[in-house]
This record gives C-alpha cells, structure tokens and sequence, in this order.
C-alpha cells in the first residue's frame, strides 16, 4: 500500500445517514475474487434498478467520475466485510468524509489506504447545501488535517495513528514482524500466567 | 494499592504485548475463527508466501454459506467454490475444521462457545462484526476485516487502540415475554446505532446476572447493532455452569486454575467509566423494529412516529425507511400482516430461543410461511431430543439445518422483495434478507407470535392464553 500526503480530486454527495456495509456492498457479491474488481458493485441496489440499469435518481450515477465522498453519520455502519471498502476503493474513491464512520469500517478503510475523515455536524450541513452542482472540486491536505471544496476550507478528523499508517503506506505484517522477540517473550510468560488459555487440543 | 480497572483494563493488560508511542496496542490473540467469507485474508497471506503463525489457535467453521438444505449436493457452484477454499485453505494450514458433515457443525458464534473454544479471559477475533457476542463470557472479542484476520493469521496478534469504556446497567425483573433482545433493542433505539462507537460495552446489574448464557450472548452479539466492537458480561457461576465439560474447555488442575483467574475478571467496585447507562427493566416491552437500522425499534404497544415530528436527521430517515418498509405513519405497530418468519442466526439462533419459540407455537398453526434454522447441528440434535422439531413441523414451518441462513441469505435463503418477515435476527438494512426484503427484528418468542397469527403481535397475549 503507497502512502499519500495531498489528494486533488472530485467530491460528490451522498446526503444520507446510516449507509451501512450492506448497502455500500449487498452480500451476493462478495465471493467475487478481489483480482476481478469491487467498483461495479459499489451501492448496488441503490444505483441500480431490477434489471440492473443505473437509476437516473440516484446522485452518485451523475458523478461516477468523483473520488471523495461526503456522506451522513453513521457511514459505513454493520458487517466487518472489507469488501465495503474494496468497492469504494476500485471504484476510485480516495476519501470519505462524514461525521462518523462505523468502526470496523474506519479500521479496514485505513488498511486499504481509504480516508476516513470525521467532520463536525455543522460542516457536513454547510458541505452538502453548498455542494450542489454534480461537480466539486476538492484538495485534501491529509498532514494537516484540512480540505478545500470549491471555495470552502473544512477541517477534518482523524486519528493520530491512523494518519501515521496512510501518510506512510505502512504494513501492519512488516510492523509487526519486526517485533517477533516481544511476541516469542509475551508468549513464553503467558504460558505460565495463563496455562488454561492455551488451546486444549491440536488438529 | 494499584488503581481501580474496568473489565476492559484487566483484560486489555493481559494480552498487550507491548504499546507503541503512538498509544496503539499490539494485543496476543488466543482463539482466531475463520469462515468462507475470510478467502480474502487467506489470499492475502497466500500472495506474501506466508503460513499462518498458530494453527493450533486457529480454528475454520463453515456458515455463511452452508445450505441449510440438500447438503451433499450443492447446486450453486459459486457456493460450492467458496466452501471448497475454505476447505482447501484449512488443509494447506493444518486448520481444525468445522465442515458440512461434522455433527457439531453450526455458526462460528453458536459453535465457539458451544464447544468450549470461548472461554473468560480470551482474545478471541474472527471477520466477523459479530464476535463480540464471545464477550458473554468475560472475553475481550471483537470483529475485525480481511486485513486485519490476514494479520492474526500471519503473527497472531493484532494492533488495536484501547476503545473507551462503556457500561449499561440494567436493573430489575424483565416482564413476562420480555428477553435479551428486547433489552438490546431497547438500549439501542435510545442511543442510536452509532451511539456506542468508539466503546466497549459492559453489561451489569441484576437484570443481566440473572440472564442465562444464552441471554448473554445475544445482548453481547448486538452490540455492534450499537456501533460497539465489544460487548463483555463479568464471569460468574451461571458463566462456570455453562463451560464446565465442553469438549475443549480445560478439565483437571486447568479448571482449578481457570477458576480463580476467571472469578477476578470483574470491574472493582471503585473503577470508573467513559459512559454510563442506567436501564430499569421494568421499562422493557417486548421491542419490534420498523425501519431499516436497528435503532429504529419500538415497544409493541406503540404506533408508528410521524417522521415530521422528528428531529431533521431521523426524520428524513424515517420518510425514507417507512417508503421502504411499505408502511404508514401512526399505524400501530401490531397487526401489521407479516409474508414471512424466520427463526434462527447467530443473535438468537440457541437452544433457548428454540424453546421459547416452540412455547408459543405448541399446538398452534402457523398462517405464514417459515424456516427454522437452528444455530448449530448440536443445538438442532437437542431440540430433536425434545421433540421441537415436531412443535414447528406441525405447525407448519420448516425445519432446516445449520447456518447463517436468511439473516445474510449468502446460502440462497432469502426473503423475496416487498416480502415482509418477522425474523430473530440482527439487522434490518435494505436488502438484509433479500433485495427489497423488508425485515422485523423481534425477539423468537415474538416472531412465534407473529408466526401463528400472521401479524406482528404482542406475545404476551398469546403467552397469557397459555396460563388460563
């Protein structure tokens, strides 16, 4: 995963609470191989109707070519599946700024090089009035904490250790394999503390 | 004297490995649980050419898309496939696996405890946002993506910022009809299902000691529902009574030991939360929701909310969700006709849900269409033994094997669009069950009620039939 600092992009909205991971990826798809691509499936009843054709009515199917999301509270809410993330992130997405994110959701979106960014209540209401073209553009200053759509500059929230991980693509396997000795001790004391934690029975 | 700890802070220090300046945690992992749906992590750990760290605390069960009918033979090849990797992957690990054919086969959070892999005092993770429900034991357990179950499975640990601590105290006796769903229901239609984010939830008080295991588990599988990661009841004898003999849990000098290391993971008396809840149970009605997120929940005797009289977020979520659901503002909640019921998953999928469900179906003919799917094959072979099966075939229902079934339907069981089902699962999104499906989260009892008269009902005028 690549680290990222400045982000200039496409913003557009999606002004709805509680879009949860089963809306963001219906169940069906996800036995897809990931090597095949999430995009397609990203909203999908929403953006789709029965037959599968994009609705005319739904916001994000006039603004495909966006890549920062501003959505309402609650975003990403539900299932662990990662496979939300993935079809945000293969259907281009860099960014979702909301006033609160799902935590799991939050945690995979991070692992997959995706901005969670938290916004105040009060920003969230002045984007999505101001925000009312198809088009916004946006420049995100991830080090600072700060955004620019159009003409408006927002402040947004995130993490320390979570901005650490994007700004510097970091791996949580590489990390932590460089604390193989703390683990082997942890592991050795803990046999004795915690014997009864030990699995009972091999294969 | 060391300063007063949570629950949360006993057992957060005894799997921290160490702590980085950062403030995140790297945090051993006792019991790892993998399913179909973690093909990702285990292709993640394929294309590095890495093995997974501790086989022997890893454990694969087959649910999210067993078939719950026709097993031998799986006609949807994309089905087959996903349960053939988890298959392949568990073999090429030396992975203990819970397969189609095994008699203790069932859901991962029904399964885990069942067999003695949850213990108190665990980690336990598994891809799945509701592994919280293993908290019921005093275990710190929690959902986690694809990433982060390629990560236990490489190092067995797993990094994670200590959540705030939470604890919501019921008090009193739970009226007749009433149970742990309800109290879930209950708290988080009042906070909102973002409204534990970010925290750890302790469930305390007398209403929750004096819940079965079963009860537990359910209360601590939604909380998740409520935007919490973690749900976790303090040990006690109820908790002991249930592990003691399970096929895995430790026997001998291991239990003695077990014992005292699980009876001091309790919060100290003086230990203080982030938040706290106080809930008094006699404000509990048997809960039913109505719109599309598990927060949109009401007691039965109540009528549908005007959304226009809400405030401007939840009402647009209201208008919205009451579209959706095909129904109209101030309706009563009861009466509603029902297409469907579904009772089973991992929310309230037990022995004891079966029971309280067969209760209120005994003698009774369904008038809707219905599957039961209990929550493992060893909790379907106890029913059997006590004839439930029976109580819900003659009824009218279906009696089908186990898995997650049609709370994510990634088995083919599925609820059909605009079909609305009274279901004892856990969320109630767009398309849950089903594109289109319209789900009622209700506790087994009360869908048994809805079942047998074809409308959300109130279970207790059924239960006070009973009585007389």
């Amino acid at each position: 995963m690549a680290g990222w600092q400045t982000h200039n992009g496409v913003a557009s909205v999606l002004p709805l609470a509680n879009i949860d991971t089963d809306q963001l990826i219906p169940a069906r798809f996800m036995s897809v191989p990931r090597s095949e691509g999430y995009g397609e499936y990203l909203l999908h009843d929403m953006r789709r109707d029965g037959a599968g054709a994009l609705r005319a009515d739904f916001p994000l199917n006039n603004a495909l070519r966006a890549d920062v999301l501003i959505a309402g509270a609650n975003f990403g809410s539900g299932s662990s599946r990662e496979a939300a993330v993935y079809a945000l992130v293969d259907a281009g997405y860099r960014a979702v700024f909301a006033p609160s994110f799902g935590d799991i959701f939050a945690s995979n979106a991070v692992n997959n090089g995706l901005l969670p960014a938290r916004i105040g209540h009060e920003v969230y209401r002045e984007l999505t009035s101001a925000i009312v073209t198809p088009r916004c553009d946006v420049q995100i200053d991830l080090k600072n904490g700060q955004a620019m759509f159009d003409n408006t500059q927002v402040v947004f929230h995130l993490d320390d250790t979570w901005r650490m991980k994007l700004l510097n693509g970091w791996d949580d396997i590489d990390l932590t394999q460089h604390h193989a000795a703390e683990i082997m001790q942890f592991k050795t004391n803990y046999a004795q503390t915690a014997p009864w934690a030990l699995p009972t029975s091999a294969v | 004297m060391s300063a007063p700890q949570t629950l949360l802070d006993k057992l957060w220090a005894a799997h921290e490995i160490m702590r980085r300046e950062d403030g995140l945690s790297l945090l051993w992992v006792d019991r790892h649980l993998v399913h179909e749906g973690s093909h990702h992590a285990f292709a993640k750990l394929a294309a590095r050419g890495l093995s997974v760290a501790a086989p022997q605390n890893t454990v694969a069960v087959v649910d999210h898309y067993a078939p719950t009918r026709a097993r031998s033979k799986i006609a949807d090849p994309q089905i087959a496939l996903m349960i053939d990797t988890l298959r392949d992957n568990a073999k090429r690990h030396g992975l203990r696996i819970f397969d189609l054919e095994d008699p203790a086969q069932g859901i991962v959070h029904v399964v885990g405890p069942e067999q003695g892999l949850t213990l108190p005092g665990l980690l336990i993770n598994c891809g799945d946002s509701h592994t919280s429900t293993h908290g019921a034991f005093g275990a710190l357990a929690f959902g986690i993506g694809a990433t982060e179950v390629a990560h236990v499975l490489a190092t067995q640990t797993i990094w994670q910022k200590k959540p705030k601590a939470m604890r919501i105290t019921v008090d009193g006796k739970l009226g007749a009809g009433v149970t742990a769903k309800d109290i879930a229901l209950h708290w988080i239609a009042k906070l909102g299902t973002g409204g534990a984010q970010g925290h750890a939830i302790e469930y305390a008080g007398s209403t929750i000691q004096n819940l079965s295991m079963e009860g537990r588990m359910t209360l601590c599988n939604l909380s998740i529902e409520g935007g919490a990661r973690f749900g976790m009841v303090a040990p006690d004898e109820i908790t002991m009574a249930y592990i003691k003999s399970r096929p895995l849990a430790p026997d001998g000098d291991q239990w003695k030991a077990a014992q005292s290391a699980w009876y001091a993971l309790h919060s100290d008396s003086t230990a203080s939360f982030d938040r706290e809840i106080h809930i008094d149970a006699a404000d509990i009605e048997p809960t039913v929701t109505w719109g599309t997120s598990p927060e949109q929940a009401l007691p039965i005797s109540a009528a549908l909310p005007d959304p226009t009289s809400l405030s401007a977020q939840k009402s647009e979520l209201a208008f919205e969700a009451l579209e959706y659901m095909g129904l109209r503002k101030h309706q009563s909640l009861a009466g509603t006709p029902v297409d469907q019921v579904f009772i089973g998953s991992c929310t309230n999928g037990r022995i004891e849900d079966l029971r309280a469900a067969a209760a209120v179906i005994q003698g009774r003919r369904a008038k809707v269409p219905g599957l039961v799917s209990p929550g493992s094959q060893l909790v379907k072979a106890q029913a059997e033994r006590e004839g439930l099966d029976k109580v819900f075939t003659d009824a009218g229902l279906e009696w089908a094997a186990s898995g997650c079934s049609m709370c994510v339907g990634m088995n083919g069981d599925l609820v059909g669009s605009k079909k609305r089902c009274a279901s004892s699962t856990n969320r109630n999104f767009k398309g849950r069950q089903g594109r289109g499906a319209r789900t009622h989260l209700m506790s087994p009892a009360m869908v048994a009620a809805a079942a047998v008269t074809g409308e959300i009902t109130d279970v207790r005028m059924l239960l006070q039939d009973r009585n007389s």
